[in-house]
């Protein structure tokens, strides 16, 4: 690792990522990456497309088995199953939406809720007192999680007919039925407008406010450097930089991976912000 | 908000008073024509000679008549008949004497084709055909909804020559000079069959007619907002459902009682149309709509007027043939978990039927059972029938559900014929000796609970009922426990969990579901209420043999065709394979007339079925939704006031 900047976290760690290697074959597409995700943080990622981000992500909520190195969530080791990732404590969205189109808002932020009850098959079928407790408890959480995002009034909707921003907001809401303490946002804005995305920003603010440490991958830079305590430049596997809004702006190496490297003798004038390029 | 894709128009130039009143007109000329003689000899099956007492096709002549005229007369307004037709729109009053037309002269044809020649009718089959006829050229004439586009596949050029390459062939089979060209080892098939030459150039005909049709015609649907319900006292609402289900009883007992091929052919036609007729008139979403509102009074209804389908019959015959379709209804449903909600294609599901079928037969007192002298309680026999299905359930689960896909049906599929052999050689020749191989287990006794013996006849209420009557009202318990947990579990946290694994299987893990525990609990379900159908059926049958337990029949159960009622009722609702499975079996049953072309009248029937409700005959919300999306009108574009709540 060649990281000038030491991570500057006072929080205790929630998320610690640590040593991650991903190869696929005799493509290392994450390599040796730590990353610490501390309570009440809001930690963005950034790279150029195919920086190996998503996969990153995918080696953090057991989508990937990572090939070296550990996750650990709030001081335990992760197993490298995505269901018991979720249940320890890790919620995701994702790149591309990936909402249950055929079910109605409600049911989808329900099944987020899988993992926070346990009525099994026979509960179900003798509906019980504690199952009828149960469900109405879930139904009145998933409720107010709608409220939260703003799709209340939209619960009886299938999720596919939502419109493309709700749709993402409903993938958060989703997520946060788990109860997690940490969140992964996959590029929660992408294809926004700017007003969506202000509103987006709004959200993850409020998300944080309830106590949840969020890791976002983003290419918007003003929403990431909006939004996040700390940011972390992932180029070809490799997190380069890692560090406050300045420290990854003035970073030689971000610029020369978003830009190119500069010109003999026309140096001058680069030195500008990186996060201008990606602006909408 | 969106361009207009409909028009309300004609498609004959009449005047909209004339043409109301020549459809209403040739309806009711339709509907009294089945108070005629229709042919002068009792040959025909049915007996159409006599004046004054419909018989037979005459009285879906009556029906289809008569609904035409209601429909015209409701749709206008007419006071007292309002009902029918609630959203006013006038396709109904189209499909209903498109049904009539279609059953008057499917008959008039069948009667002229089989006695030789027209001369063979007599003034009321000329009156049934001119009076449809006249119902179907008025109901033209009326504003319909149409397309204002018609959006076609072409009829390629060469499609025309495959056509008539293969009526030449064909000519040239019939003359002898193809002969030489083809082995002599292979030449009978082709000497035997010269007509199957004949078929091509016949759908491709049909399918081009189609088209010009459709392009006439033009029929769409325009979705019209019914006029508010006037409020009416709960007690009406249920008497109404109650009427409802008396209607659908009649129409079951109809279908099931067609003793004749003609009729049950003429049958389909009018149903089809009728149910066409009653969905564009809106009486069927009201319908919906009341029986959405009274959910338990309609399920009651419609387990009492299976139940009352027994009472119904002076004899066995038909109850053998309801009781056979509970069962496979029943079966369906237990698919549909697998199938339907957790998405799981299983092609050997009938390997489970078998299970329970052969552990409730070997320990019911079967003299053929290894274990001859035990003879447990029924419900006992039950209990071990849905249990062995169940262990077998997930004993094949465990390993193939971490397949996906394709691999998981091929693997079902395996296991399936595997279940059927090995139930074939363990006879105590080819394998140990437990199932008796290729013979079964024969004879097993009638069930006899608290006394009351179900082989026998008991006269209840002063009505006589039969064996199968007894089973089936045995088989409804079953069914029932069924239908409870299908409902139930299909609304749970399992349920839910089932549904999100069918829709995004990585999503649904990344939201903390175990995907393998749930399917496999999916699968063990299934497995289980199969099981429990399974005893039942050992019991209604007296005996249990491997092959009665194929991938594909002519009879059902078998695997294909549990899945095609899954798929053909509607994946995911409880009636809706109930429904397919009834259609399934009767449809085959009373096709017996057309012999050796049974099969291809099946399939051709599967195909339009498919093509033209993709969704099956009863569609889940969902389903709808995810087949016709073009035709459901978008939604509101999304307010700004809604982005602006958000994280507030």
């Amino acid at each position: 690792m060649t990281t000038d900047t030491a991570p500057t976290t006072t929080a205790k760690p929630v998320l610690q990522a640590s040593g991650v290697v991903m190869r696929f074959g005799g493509l290392t597409a994450v390599n040796n990456v730590d990353l610490t995700v501390g309570e009440g943080e809001i930690v963005g990622l950034i790279g150029p497309n195919g920086a190996g981000k998503t996969t990153f992500f995918n080696c953090l909520t057991g989508l990937y088995v990572p090939t070296e190195g550990t996750v650990t969530y709030k001081g335990t080791v992760l197993p490298p199953k995505p269901h018991l990732v979720t249940q320890a404590g890790i919620a995701r969205t994702f790149q591309n939406i990936r909402l249950f189109a055929n079910m109605t808002v409600l049911e989808n932020v329900l099944v987020g809720r899988h993992t926070r009850t346990n009525e099994g098959l026979f509960s179900a079928i003798l509906r019980g007192p504690g199952y009828k407790r149960a469900e109405a408890e879930s139904r009145e959480k998933a409720m107010e999680l709608l409220e939260f995002c703003g799709l209340a009034n939209k619960a009886q909707h299938l999720a596919r007919n939502l419109p493309y921003g709700e749709q993402r907001k409903l993938e958060i809401a989703r997520a946060l039925a788990s109860e997690p303490g940490v969140l992964l946002l996959d590029e929660p804005t992408a294809g926004m407008n700017p007003q969506e995305t202000r509103a987006a920003e709004e959200l993850v603010f409020a998300i944080r406010d309830k106590g949840i440490a969020i890791l976002v991958i983003e290419h918007d830079m003003k929403f990431i450097f909006n939004l996040c305590d700390r940011t972390a430049v992932l180029v070809q596997g490799q997190k380069i930089v890692e560090g406050d809004k300045e420290t990854v702006q003035n970073d030689e190496r971000v610029i020369t991976a978003y830009l190119g490297a500069p010109l003999e003798g026309a140096a001058e004038g680069t030195s500008t912000t990186a996060g201008t390029e990606d602006d909408q | 908000m969106t361009t207009k894709t409909h028009e309300t128009t004609p498609v004959l130039p009449l005047p909209e008073g004339v043409a109301r009143a020549v459809a209403l007109v040739g309806g009711v000329i339709a509907a009294a024509s089945a108070m005629m003689s229709w042919t002068w000899t009792s040959d025909f099956p049915g007996d159409l000679t006599y004046y004054g007492s419909p018989a037979g096709l005459q009285w879906l002549a009556l029906v289809g008549g008569a609904l035409t005229a209601l429909l015209v007369l409701g749709s206008y307004g007419t006071p007292g008949i309002r009902w029918i037709s609630p959203s006013g729109g006038k396709n109904g009053i189209l499909f209903a004497a498109l049904g009539t037309m279609a059953v008057c002269w499917y008959t008039v044809a069948a009667i002229s084709i089989q006695l030789g020649g027209l001369a063979n009718l007599e003034p009321g089959g000329w009156v049934a055909a001119i009076g449809s006829l006249i119902a179907v050229l008025g109901a033209l004439g009326l504003p319909l909804d149409r397309r204002l586009t018609v959006k076609q596949p072409t009829v390629q050029w060469w499609w025309y020559a495959v056509a008539a390459a293969s009526v030449l062939f064909w000519f040239g089979l019939d003359q002898g000079w193809v002969l030489v060209a083809i082995p002599d080892g292979i030449e009978d098939i082709f000497t035997t069959n010269t007509w199957f030459f004949l078929t091509l150039p016949a759908a491709i005909l049909l399918f081009k007619g189609w088209l010009l049709l459709d392009k006439a015609l033009r029929i769409g649907r325009i979705e019209r907002p019914l006029p508010a319900v006037r409020e009416l006292s709960s007690w009406i609402e249920i008497l109404l459902i109650a009427g409802i289900f008396a209607v659908g009883l009649a129409a079951v007992t109809f279908g099931v009682s067609a003793e004749y091929g003609e009729l049950f052919v003429g049958y389909l036609l009018l149903i089809g149309f009728a149910t066409a007729a009653l969905n564009s008139s809106g009486l069927l979403a009201r319908i919906r709509d009341l029986t959405a509102k009274h959910r338990a009074v309609t399920t009651g209804g419609a387990f009492a007027a299976a139940g009352a389908f027994p009472f119904t019959q002076s004899s066995d015959t038909y109850t053998l043939i309801a009781v056979n379709i509970l069962i496979f209804a029943t079966v369906a449903l237990g698919l549909n978990v697998v199938v339907g909600l957790a998405g799981l294609l299983d092609l050997g599901y009938v390997a489970f039927l078998g299970v329970g079928a052969y552990a409730a037969a070997l320990v019911s007192g079967s003299p053929f059972s290894v274990f001859r002298g035990v003879h447990l309680p029924f419900p006992i026999a039950v209990l071990i029938g849905a249990l062995a299905a169940l262990v077998f359930g997930v004993v094949i689960g465990a390993p193939t559900l971490r397949l996906r896909g394709d691999y998981l049906a091929i693997v079902t599929l395996g296991f399936g014929e595997i279940f059927r052999i090995t139930m074939n050689n363990m006879d105590g020749n080819s394998g140990p000796s437990l199932t008796n191989g290729p013979n079964g287990i024969a004879a097993i006794p009638d069930v006899t609970m608290f006394g009351f013996d179900f082989g026998k006849s008991h006269n209840i209420l002063g009505i006589e009922l039969g064996k199968f009557g007894n089973y089936l009202l045995l088989m409804l318990v079953a069914t029932a426990i069924v239908v409870t947990v299908f409902s139930r579990v299909s609304d749970s946290r399992i349920g839910r969990a089932w549904v999100a694994i069918r829709e995004d299987e990585t999503a649904a893990e990344a939201m903390g579901i175990n995907g393998f525990r749930v399917k496999l609990i999916a699968f063990a379900l299934g497995a289980t209420l199969a099981g429990l159908a399974g005893a039942v059926q050992a019991h209604v049958a007296s005996a249990v043999s491997p092959d009665q337990y194929l991938f594909a029949g002519a009879v059902p159960p078998n695997s294909a065709f549990l899945l095609a009622a899954v798929i053909l009722g509607g994946m995911g609702t409880i009636s809706g394979p109930l429904v397919g499975a009834a259609m399934l079996f009767l449809i085959p049953a009373k096709l017996q007339f057309l012999q050796s072309y049974q099969l291809l009248a099946f399939g051709v029937a599967l195909i339009l079925l498919m093509r033209f409700r993709p969704e099956g005959l009863i569609a889940s919300r969902r389903q709808k939704l995810e087949y016709h999306e073009a035709d459901i009108p978008a939604q509101a574009s999304p307010t700004d006031d809604a982005l602006s709540k958000a994280g507030a």
